[in-house]
């Protein structure tokens, strides 16, 4: 059977006509990017969830408020949204933003890696602590990028649209936070393979 | 490294809000109604 997927524009535009299944649709198929995005930030599902909620909350209000004018653009504006709630949050508790290795993390990264064995687990879940370390030793804004780049699989057009830079200054962002990995990496002779 | 780098996300594609949370933003659209008179705008959430 075909399945026919209505654009984002679409179904924002039959939300605000009144139709509450478009919200659920919309949401159903960002709400991973969305809440991936915010967890990447805030490594806490309680905090992330609140603001995933208050990112929709936003979002509806605005929809509904007929405020909204962003046609066919709808994913990295709500993502503008909850970066910006992220940023409110940070600033609220004075922390700035860390990576942390929590026993969370590691249960999914178990869980979404089944069919590796045991051995191959283990090599992996340090492949990727190592290359989190390493990412964690990049300045802010190359971090950024790739972070969203990499593990929010976003494309450069949304990530320029999120941190408010120009597509090139991402491009450029991305090759220096992979020169400099590199350079680390060659430096400590760090070996990254699984 | 092309090759480590080119993996895709471990925790992105498994990550998603709570039951409860999609639930409570269904309920609260469909429970919100926005009127706007002049330049003001109301909120009105029905039970």
């Amino acid at each position: 059977m075909v399945n026919i997927q209505l654009p984002d524009a679409s179904l924002v535009k039959e939300y605000v006509a009144g139709n509450e299944d478009a919200l659920a649709k919309l949401i159903k198929r960002h709400e991973s990017k969305i809440y991936g995005f915010i967890y990447s930030k805030i490594p806490d599902r309680d905090i992330t969830n609140d603001i995933f909620q208050d990112t929709f909350i936003k979002v509806i209000k605005t929809l509904k408020s007929n405020s909204y004018n962003e046609e066919g653009k709808f994913l990295p504006w709500v993502m503008r949204i909850s970066h910006n709630l992220v940023v409110d949050h940070y600033r609220k508790t004075k922390k700035m933003p860390m990576f942390r290795e929590t026993e969370e993390f590691s249960i999914f990264s178990i869980m979404s890696d089944n069919s590796l064995t045991i051995e191959n687990k283990i090599i992996s879940e340090q492949v990727q602590m190592d290359l989190k370390k390493l990412i964690e030793g990049l300045p802010a804004d190359q971090k950024e990028v790739l972070v969203m780049r990499m593990y929010q699989d976003m494309s450069f057009k949304e990530i320029s649209e999120i941190t408010g830079v120009s597509i090139n200054t991402a491009l450029g962002r991305m090759r220096y936070a992979l020169m400099n990995l590199r350079k680390v990496i060659d430096k400590h002779q760090i070996v990254l393979t699984n | 490294m092309a090759k480590t780098y080119s993996k895709k996300s471990l925790f992105s594609q498994v990550m998603k809000p709570s039951k409860e949370t999609i639930s409570f933003l269904l309920g609260y659209s469909q429970a919100l109604t926005i009127i706007k008179i002049e330049n003001k705008s109301f909120e009105i959430i029905s039970n």
